[in-house]
């Protein structure tokens, strides 16, 4: 019927023995491919897809249709154009991995439910040109059969390359797409069973009153075919109940199974929590002994057998189940009458999706699976070049704070899936909490999620994120609040509106989503077993093992007695383990490359060869690699030098790293906020050299004083084109640029707001350590400053003012004006201290050939990061500080620093300022990294004569 | 006696706003080039004291004493105790066999004084309860008993127990006071000096004897210094510099500082003019046993000890009253004012108009200059009024209020504080480029290299 599809060969390489002999080398990961594409054109596969985008695909086997595409993300019909998704769910779905066991497995009384693990598969369909990385899940439903419902999510692309390459982010992020629909799955599927639960006790009930009535209607011993067949219809109801609570007992079970998916991050959090939880829940059990009493009084009255054989089976049934039928006993609900036939089977409607999951789970996941979509956006070049970028920086920790501070982003990525996982965890918590529920961009989760000292910074930093209305405020309010000229305005400044925006951000969500969560918990009292249901997320199991739990003691066997296990099954527990722990150092330090994760994919997922060949060597090379750049490398090594294949080391790293382009301060990041999705696709397709495009619809990044905050990719390229603009129209701006770079405060003077903080928000792009908010640039002042203000803030938008205030800070203006720099925008002048170097001629040329702001910032990102390095260098330079023989002075050391300096960096005094600026933040930072210290911080400056330059 | 009084007072005459001097921001010899802004209180901070070659306590009207680390800037302790502003602090210091121990004793508005352990930040002793708030605090190492001045005069041991007290009859109490030998104490009180003898009876207890009044000043004593063991000094409101001998108390030399009005010197400046009372207090004396430093108003005015002459001056050193002023050396010397600036200014020779004279004549300046020959000085008289001149070298510009005080901890750097609240320690960039230096490399050792740093 269907021709089987093009499974793409994917097979693992031996991975190369080969450990980094030279530990002196330049590591792998610093390396720059030269193309990785050097026989074929990467855009050539692309032409004859029928579809322009990569697109996320959901589709299901209905039972009663076939195969149906469900829902594709984006949800925008041009997407897909021609591409006919019918055909495609029918390809994806007919790769019928699961040989799901439904039924009563021997020996047993009871259906079984089968705990099928997930599967992922690249597959191709060479003639449609799409390919497709096509991840399997079954969720439960009571209605359906054998419980089980397939259903699938499938990235689907033009570039076989992009998914093969991809392949394990893609897995990692389709994991937790499919993690998060099954735990709302499970949720939804407990409360189901309760539900028909309840439904068949009082089925039973009503029956047992109707059969004693007959028979005490009927003449004594003598039964009618009447009253048989009522008995026998019992004792239906009555296997039924069994039936569902062994069901129940399955599904609450299900956690306790072993994980073995090296995707399924665990966290100490989420594992105490779910201990404590447990633990709580045994407790309620206990209490709910008590109020179940009455409840065997009133059934004893019923049937004396049926009596019996409850308590009896009471007695071994699990705890959860009496738990849940004491709970069931207050709720609300009213049980129904279950008819004796079921429905037939396409008469019935079967749930959807969204049905099938929690709410909140179903739209978590689909903001999960958006936000995959919006990070793979862009060709393989483009994603493979900023995942390169990321891992450059991330190697360069010790100065990337000089001038691209947004990379703690990235270390924040680095636990992301854990974040993810924990998100949809904590949501129990929430719930009970009644905290918003779910919520998966990451501010908000980093309120209540467990991590480290890299996300605590975060907080701050998005805490303090001054925002660009704050900004706008009248000049008043600040002249008030910068008049404090002290820690309270840097308060001010941080403005609490976008706090509060974000607050009520949260807050509508959190309506917005406890509003369904709400009456579940009013609805169903049984919620408490549920809980354990739904704390599972720590560990799943990635192997294509279908599991199916055969009882507690299988379960502890680590599941291989399981009769399904058809693949790889000497992947057993302590490689789970092992996996765990590796996902637990991957969360403490966010470096360290990801758990292997080929062998359990490679029976199932067949991929290029390319993929996975250095990961064992790459794990290798991280720590060496840090090392040896304590020590200088010689100034060559920073020379290309790879092979077009070793690029992808760094995969490892970014399975690990993985974009959020949900969070405000992803400055590199792809900016796609909650509602910059028109900058985040622009942003993409600039990545991938597409034309910019001219219009957006956010007004932050239309706004020039966007600088408050973390400042988005495309704010810094706005900000670029400004810094062009400067540099093109002022002859003095290379002593500008000095100024900022070498320390000095530039203060920015002009009558009109508006070109003051376009000017300044150009400027800060050079100004060294701004701060993740850009806590060293002060927009807009309009009072008299002081020095604690300059020792803050290296770059200062003065009003002009005419008035008797105005004297007043011209007062101050030539009081400090040893410590300052002028630039005064009305009359065109700039009064700085003379600059005669060279280094600052490439970014600051006058007649400077570059025409747009992207390139010019890119251009000058080259350039700081040049500076950054040297700095780097000079820094951590041993014999430029410090004598290298007890006979030595102080002077020896100098002397060769400014022999470095001037020789070896061919730089003039002036120049050589600047590198000494740079490398005295480098090492204040070093000694100090949290810049909260006890002492205060100190500020260095130099008494030299001024000059005033004119256009 | 050189009397020097080259302008009359009948000119109260348009005072104009003296001529801002200006060095520019070149200054080469100006070594602090960082500092660091030390944050902390919330009123004037008035003092500061040192505790030893790296600690400073700082006090004010905020009523708190904090205790900083000079060489880093951290904030060490905070000595809280006293309700109303601080108005002396000074240390006290006990050496045992082993160690010394330095103490702090403050005295305060709320007429309370307070005995602190600047390393642990106890407040050890509290006196309360006093009569008066003590304006003046002075230790007597020898006798080991320190001294409060107030509307009277008490004598406390170590141990905060009052050992003889006696009651003045001027009404604003004593203003300062110096130690003289031969057991005696200067106080001076509104106009007058007073001395005391304190004796030491056979069983050990003290007593206190008023030993003379002088009274020759005309107008209120504002300073009070001890020069050397044979001399002290003192300054009043309306200039008048009297040096008396401090064993018979007897006065050495009287000067009365009034700046010429209009005179054809061989200064640079002239000023034309007139003094108001103001602008001719001596706000502070300080001197380094050959010269004394006064702050005249906002001039300054180097007077030697040996030759009782006027060595140098400036008569607008500053552009408002100087209140603290130290000499660095024989030639540096450093004062801080109300505008907000603390200068430094080096006494440099003039370039004489004609030939020099003798190079024996000379060659004595210069050795009166340097006082490095333990040659017994020359009291011949000098028939040049005025060979000297006081250059600025450089200026530190940072505080947006007054001055009050600074302290100099030699290389290390500079404290000073204001009336902006803050204090700001002045550092050499280099040196302390080399310190960080040190540290980084330290902490490198520590960390085993770059890899485990902790970011």
């Amino acid at each position: 019927m269907i021709g089987s599809p093009d499974v793409v060969a994917f097979t693992k390489e031996e991975e190369n023995g080969e450990t980094n002999a030279d530990s002196w080398a330049l590591p792998e990961e610093f390396s720059v491919p030269l193309n990785p594409h050097v026989n074929s054109n990467p855009w050539a596969k692309t032409s004859f897809a029928k579809f322009t985008k990569d697109f996320i695909l959901i589709s299901e086997f209905s039972e009663q249709v076939g195969p149906q595409p469900l829902l594709t993300i984006p949800d925008d019909p041009k997407v897909c154009g021609t591409f006919d998704l019918n055909y495609f769910s029918l390809r994806i779905m007919s790769v019928d991995y699961q040989a799901s066991f439904v039924g009563h497995p021997p020996g047993s009384g009871y259906p079984r439910l089968s705990f099928v693990e997930d599967s992922r598969v690249v597959l191709g369909d060479s003639k449609e040109g799409a390919f497709a990385y096509v991840h399997h899940l079954t969720l439960y439903d009571l209605e359906a059969r054998g419980f089980v419902r397939p259903f699938c999510m499938a990235y689907v692309s033009a570039d076989e390359r992009k998914i093969m390459m991809q392949f394990e982010e893609l897995s990692r992020r389709f994991s937790q797409a499919s993690e998060c629909l099954k735990t709302g799955n499970r949720r939804a599927f407990a409360k189901e069973l309760q539900r028909k639960l309840r439904d068949l006790e009082y089925t039973r009930s009503v029956l047992q009153k109707e059969e004693g009535l007959q028979r005490e209607a009927g003449p004594q011993g003598i039964y009618s075919a009447h009253v048989v067949e009522k008995a026998n219809e019992l004792a239906n109801v009555e296997k039924s109940i069994y039936e569902h609570r062994d069901l129940l007992r399955q599904i609450s079970l299900y956690p306790c199974r072993p994980r073995r998916d090296p995707h399924a991050a665990t966290c100490r959090k989420c594992i105490t929590d779910c201990l404590s939880e447990s633990k709580e829940l045994l407790d309620k059990y206990v209490t709910l002994d008590d109020p179940l009493k009455p409840n065997y009084t009133y059934r004893g009255e019923r049937v004396e057998d049926g009596g019996s054989q409850d308590g009896e089976s009471r007695g071994k049934k699990e705890d959860e189940e009496e738990g849940v039928e004491g709970v069931g006993r207050r709720s609300s609900y009213t049980p129904q009458l279950i008819k004796a036939k079921p429905a037939k089977c396409f008469d019935k409607r079967l749930k959807t999706l969204q049905e099938l999951c929690d709410q909140t789970f179903y739209e978590a996941t689909v903001e999960l699976l958006k936000e995959t979509e919006r990070s793979f956006r862009g060709d393989l070049c483009y994603l493979h070049t900023r995942r390169l970028d990321r891992a450059l920086r991330r190697k360069q920790q010790i100065t990337n704070f000089l001038f691209e501070e947004d990379l703690g982003e990235d270390d924040k990525e680095g636990g992301g899936s854990i974040r993810l996982f924990c998100a949809v965890n904590h949501t129990v918590d929430n719930n009970r909490l009644a905290c918003p529920p779910i919520v998966l961009c990451p501010q908000p989760l980093e309120l209540n999620v467990l991590d480290l000292a890299s996300e605590t910074s975060h907080t701050q930093g998005s805490d303090l994120r001054p925002g660009g209305s704050q900004l706008e405020s009248s000049p008043s309010d600040q002249t008030l609040e910068t008049h404090e000229s002290s820690e309270e305005t840097k308060c001010s400044f941080s403005s609490d509106r976008s706090v509060e925006g974000q607050v009520e951000g949260d807050q509508s969500l959190a309506s917005m989503k406890s509003v369904p969560a709400d009456p579940d918990l009013t609805f169903d009292p049984d919620l408490t077993p549920e809980q354990d249901l739904t704390i599972d997320m720590e560990r799943q199991s990635t192997s294509e093992e279908a599991e199916t739990t055969a009882g507690e003691d299988e379960v502890e066997n680590g599941g291989d007695v399981t009769p399904l296990s058809l693949l790889d099954s000497e992947l057993d527990a302590s490689r789970g383990d092992e996996c765990e722990e590796q996902g637990e150092k991957r969360c403490a330090d966010g470096t360290v490359t990801k758990p292997e994760l080929s062998a359990p994919l490679d029976t199932a997922c067949c991929m290029a060869q390319e993929g996975f060949l250095y990961e064992a060597s790459l794990r290798e090379d991280v720590e060496p690699g840090l090392r040896s750049s304590s020590y200088p490398p010689p100034p060559h090594s920073l020379v290309v030098k790879q092979e077009p294949q070793a690029t992808l080391p760094l995969q490892g790293d970014y399975a690990v790293g993985s974009p959020h382009s949900e969070s405000p301060t992803a400055g590199f990041d792809l900016p796609a906020g909650p509602h910059g999705d028109a900058v985040s696709r622009c942003s993409a397709e600039e990545g991938s050299d597409c034309t910019m495009s001219a219009s957006t619809g956010s007004d932050r990044a239309a706004s020039p004083l966007g600088y408050g905050g973390v400042m988005t990719l495309r704010q810094r390229k706005k900000a670029a084109q400004g810094a062009l603009r400067f540099v093109r129209q002022y002859p003095f701006a290379l002593q500008a640029l000095w100024c900022l770079l070498s320390g000095r405060t530039l203060v920015v003077l002009g009558t009109d707001e508006g070109r003051v903080r376009r000017l300044v928000s150009a400027l800060a792009l050079f100004v060294p350590a701004p701060g993740r908010c850009s806590e060293r640039v002060q927009p807009w002042l309009s009072c008299p400053f002081n020095l604690t203000d300059l020792q803050r803030w290296k770059l200062i938008g003065l009003q002009r003012v005419a008035s008797p205030a105005g004297s007043n800070m011209l007062y101050s203006l030539s009081r400090y004006s040893r410590y300052i720099s002028i630039l005064d925008v009305d009359q065109k002048t700039l009064r700085c201290p003379p600059y005669r170097g060279r280094l600052l001629a490439n970014i600051a040329d006058h007649r400077t050939c570059l025409r747009r702001g992207s390139t010019y910032f890119l251009h000058v990102q080259s350039a700081l990061s040049g500076l950054a390095a040297r700095a780097f260098l000079l820094t951590f330079t041993h014999h430029l500080h410090l004598p290298v023989s007890s006979q030595e002075g102080p002077e020896a050391a100098e002397g060769r620093r400014r022999g470095f300096l001037e020789e070896q960096l061919g730089l003039g005094e002036e120049d050589g300022q600047i590198l000494l600026y740079l490398s005295g933040l480098v090492s204040q930072r070093y000694l100090q990294p949290d810049m909260g210290a006890a002492a205060a911080p100190s500020f260095s400056f130099t008494y030299t004569t001024s000059v005033l330059y004119k256009i | 006696m050189l009397r020097w009084i080259l302008g009359g007072r009948e000119s109260h005459g348009a005072v104009e706003k003296s001529p801002v001097l200006c060095i520019g921001e070149e200054q080469p010899q100006n070594w602090f080039t960082e500092l660091q802004v030390l944050k902390g209180h919330f009123d004037i901070v008035r003092f500061l004291v040192q505790i030893d070659d790296f600690r400073c306590a700082s006090a004010g009207d905020d009523g708190l004493i904090f205790v900083w680390n000079v060489e880093t800037g951290e904030k060490l302790l905070e000595l809280r105790g006293h309700s109303q502003q601080i108005t002396a602090l000074t240390t006290l210091t006990c050496t045992t066999e082993d160690a010394t121990h330095t103490s702090l004793i403050s005295a305060s508005s709320d007429r309370t004084l307070s005995l602190w352990d600047p390393d642990t930040g106890n407040r050890v002793q509290t006196i309360s309860d006093l009569q008066s708030s003590v304006k003046c605090l002075l230790v007597l190492e020898r006798l080991c008993v320190w001294v409060s001045g107030a509307a009277e005069l008490c004598v406390w041991n170590k141990d905060f127990q009052l050992q003889c007290q006696r009651h003045n009859q001027s009404d604003t109490g004593i203003t300062s006071m110096i130690e003289l030998p031969k057991n005696c104490i200067a106080a001076a009180m509104d106009k007058e000096i007073v001395i005391y003898r304190l004796t030491v009876s056979t069983d050990f207890s003290l007593s206190m004897a008023e030993m003379r009044c002088l009274s020759d000043h005309q107008d209120n004593i504002r300073a009070l210094i001890l020069v050397d063991d044979g001399l002290f000094a003192s300054g009043s409101h309306v200039g008048e510099l009297i040096l008396w001998d401090s064993t018979d108390w007897n006065i050495l030399a009287y000067e009365h500082i009034l700046w010429e009005e209009s005179q054809a010197d061989t200064q640079s400046e002239i000023r034309l003019t007139a003094p108001k009372p103001s602008e001719m207090s001596i706000q502070h004396l300080t001197t380094n046993g050959k010269l004394i430093l006064a702050a005249v108003g906002s001039g300054l005015y180097v007077y030697s000890v040996w030759t009782k002459a006027v060595v140098a001056y400036r008569r607008v050193a500053h552009d408002s009253n100087i209140l603290h002023t130290m000499l660095l050396s024989d030639s540096e010397l450093m004062s801080c004012s109300e505008d907000g600036s603390l200068r430094m200014w080096e006494m440099q020779d003039l370039p004489l108009p004609a030939e020099p004279a003798s190079p024996g004549f000379f060659g004595m300046w210069s050795f009166g200059r340097s006082g490095k020959a333990p040659v017994p000085p020359t009291k011949k008289i000098m028939e040049l009024p005025s060979v000297r001149t006081l250059e600025l070298t450089g200026d530190l510009i940072g505080h947006s209020g007054a001055v009050q005080m600074f302290l100099s901890f030699g290389e290390m750097g500079l404290v000073t504080c204001s009336t902006d609240h803050l204090l700001i320690l002045w550092k050499n960039r280099e040196r302390q480029s080399h310190l960080r230096s040190l540290a980084l490399f330290k902490k490198l050792e520590d960390n085993d290299g770059l890899g485990h740093s902790v970011f």
